[in-house]
């Protein structure tokens, strides 16, 4: 993966010699950015999403930049490759995963002229910018498809592992179903894993086997719609548009766009406006993106385009008060008129109406 | 179709694959050599039939190229074990690493490709006998074939002279030599039929069970089944039974989930590797320590020593 060794080297020097002039924020003619992806490029999903982002900045600054990656770098492991890019002369890096949120800390504070990027983490420095995605804005739209489109009035939800960020999706998805439909049933199965292709099918088939007829799932393989598409029945992509592997069963799929972001950033050192952030972007930032309503009746394919026009214009928030817990209890708004933020970043309770317990 | 009938079609196809690559590897180790590349094995077996069977629109040739993957892999490693007398461990683990590597750079072009399935053998009328009938006779070829393959092992080592050789050479090398038994040549056949066979398993996993190919797509099972010869104490009824309670927990605590049993998934998730653990912890009770162990096994032959 590391190309060029001579051109990391001079660059490196380059950066050695901006430090000693202190001049740091420059605008450049060049730079290098480098990536660490958690999983194989090749996954369909997570990180095959992150390195569309890559070929974007590539493609947007023709002669100007040049990019490397990592794919499949252990979590624990990390902090190796991180620095092996801040030591050949890259200026800008991107972690993309959030068990890489302490290496990356590591490594910034060791280069403090390299610029750092971390996804779905919360730790961050002068060099060091944070951003992730409101997936939770699509799974409300797909909650509402799902509503609507089950015959047998229970939906089903293949999840990875019981953290908030998977949490905040099903109560999304469950609201939104229920938003159109107060007598929907959730079933909820979690695969303990990411990524297992094989385990994941077999999470699917469980719950098409208990009369669930429309899946959506937060693992990242295609292979639970792929179930759902070999009994006939419809679920959502995850990631990543999967209709390739299933064009009779999507709905519709949750992508997660990270180019206008990269590209973005990459502008900002070219251009040496970039500044520590955090980014936590959704419908209206074009973060998260709805592939089109396929499978479903107008009425249906209207009522989610309406959904998405709401989210997208700040009119309709997911988690709007009043959200009532499983209890009964009315969960305390800390937003303005939605939960907060840092309630959604945090979510570990279920919304009334399912009936499963989060594993603890 | 009930839910039952359902349950119990999904877990047949949750362990074929660890039937098939446990059983591979059982003869490997009676033979006296351990090979811990079943999951590079298995990885390039899913990676090279599923790009056989895209590139060539034929499940069959997939299939066949997925066991020949296999097997190269497996002579790579007879060339460093049984060749250099290279410590198998070492060179088993490599082979894991190697082939987990190789098959990524091999299916790369193809992920994103997808198969339609197999079509299942169907029986007229026995098909229709409720309950068993779809379970027993409309299964995929696969399913006949990991039966069939541990009915075959099985006669083999326990009926044949040359399955006796077999494990004479796996129990004691230096006295098999001795009595002029082909100690290299029989290690040799015996790690190429368990690197094909793991090719196979991958193959199921890539054409049948998942249908499609990523990389990685393997996520443990070599390691499983390699557990699994242990757990049967190297006996092929046993890795049967194994695969079988191993492939039923793992899809059983997937229903009890769904079900809202109301017992944290973490643990339902832990119920497979819990049960292999007191299966094997039972079996040794009952047979002292270390039974079935080839005596040979994972020491490196070198003929004149």
């Amino acid at each position: 993966m590391f190309s060029g060794k001579v051109f990391g080297a001079l660059a490196g020097a380059a950066v050695l010699a901006a430090a000693a002039t202190g001049a740091v924020a420059q605008p450049k003619d060049k730079i290098k950015i480098g990536f660490i992806y958690v999983g194989p490029v090749g996954d369909h999903g997570w990180s095959y999403q992150h390195d569309q982002g890559r070929q974007a900045i590539e493609k947007a600054f023709p002669g100007k930049v040049t990019t490397t990656f990592v794919e499949s770098v252990p979590e624990a492991d990390s902090e190796r490759a991180i620095e092996q890019l801040a030591r050949t002369g890259h200026d800008l890096i991107f972690t993309t995963s959030f068990g890489f949120m302490e290496p990356t800390l590591k490594v910034a504070r060791k280069y403090p002229n390299i610029k750092f990027e971390h996804a779905t983490g919360f730790k961050r420095a002068p060099n060091l910018s944070t951003y992730a995605a409101k997936f939770h804005e699509g799974r409300y739209i797909t909650g509402i498809i799902a509503g609507k489109m089950t015959k047998t009035n229970t939906i089903g939800y293949v999840g990875a592992f019981p953290i908030p960020e998977v949490i905040a999706g099903i109560n999304a998805y469950y609201l939104g179903a229920q938003s159109v439909n107060p007598n929907v049933k959730i079933k909820i199965v979690f695969a303990n894993t990411w990524y297992d292709p094989a385990k994941e099918g077999d999470a699917a088939k469980a719950l098409l086997d208990q009369g669930v007829d429309v899946l959506a799932q937060h693992t990242d393989s295609p292979a639970p719609i792929q179930a759902a598409e070999a009994r006939g029945k419809v679920g959502f992509g995850q990631a990543s548009d999967m209709e390739r592997f299933a064009p009779k069963a999507q709905l519709t799929a949750i992508v997660d766009n990270w180019s206008d972001y990269y590209v973005s950033r990459a502008k900002a050192v070219l251009d040496g406006t970039w500044k520590s952030e955090d980014t936590w972007g959704g419908l209206a930032s074009n973060m998260v993106v709805m592939t089109p309503y396929k499978n479903m009746p107008d009425d249906v394919k209207k009522m989610a385009q309406e959904t998405e026009a709401a989210i997208r214009s700040g009119k309709l928030n997911p988690f709007k008060c009043p959200v009532v817990g499983q209890d009964g209890k009315e969960i305390e708004c800390k937003g303005q008129g939605a939960l907060s933020d840092e309630q959604v970043l945090g979510m570990n309770f279920y919304v009334k109406g399912i009936e499963d317990k989060i594993p603890q | 179709m009930t839910t039952f009938e359902a349950i119990l079609l999904t877990i047949v196809t949750a362990s074929t694959p660890l039937l098939i690559a446990a059983m591979g590897e059982l003869v490997t180790e009676r033979s006296g050599v351990l090979n811990l590349g079943v999951e590079g094995m298995m990885a390039m077996g899913a990676a090279c039939s599923f790009a056989a069977a895209v590139t060539f629109d034929s499940t069959l040739l997939g299939v066949a190229a997925g066991i020949v993957a296999g097997a190269l892999m497996a002579a790579l490693f007879a060339l460093l074990v049984l060749g250099f007398a290279a410590n198998q461990t070492g060179s088993g683990l490599a082979l894991t690493i190697l082939g987990l590597g190789l098959s990524g750079l091999i299916g790369a072009p193809f992920v994103g490709a997808r198969r339609d399935p197999i079509a299942p053998v169907d029986i007229p009328g026995l098909s229709d006998i409720p309950v068993v009938g779809r379970l027993l006779f409309e299964q995929d070829l696969f399913v006949y074939a990991s039966i069939a393959l541990t009915v075959l092992v099985a006669l083999y080592l326990g009926r044949t002279r040359s399955g006796l050789m077999l494990r004479s050479i796996g129990e004691n090398h230096t006295s098999a030599n001795a009595l002029g038994l082909p100690v290299l040549s029989t290690r040799f056949r015996a790690i190429l039929f368990g690197g094909a066979c793991a090719g196979l398993a991958g193959a199921y996993l890539a054409l049948v069970y998942t249908r499609f190919w990523s990389p990685g797509m393997t996520a443990g099972r070599g390691w499983i089944a390699l557990a699994l010869v242990v757990f049967a104490a190297w006996r092929p009824g046993w890795v049967l039974v194994g695969a079988y309670i191993f492939g039923a927990a793992t899809v059983l605590q997937l229903h009890a989930q769904a079900a809202q049993f109301g017992v944290p998934s973490q643990l339902l998730s832990a119920v497979p590797y819990l049960a292999t653990i007191l299966a094997l912890l039972l079996l040794s009770l009952r047979h002292g320590r270390a039974i079935g162990t080839p005596g040979s096994l994972g020491v490196p032959f070198v003929p004149d020593r």
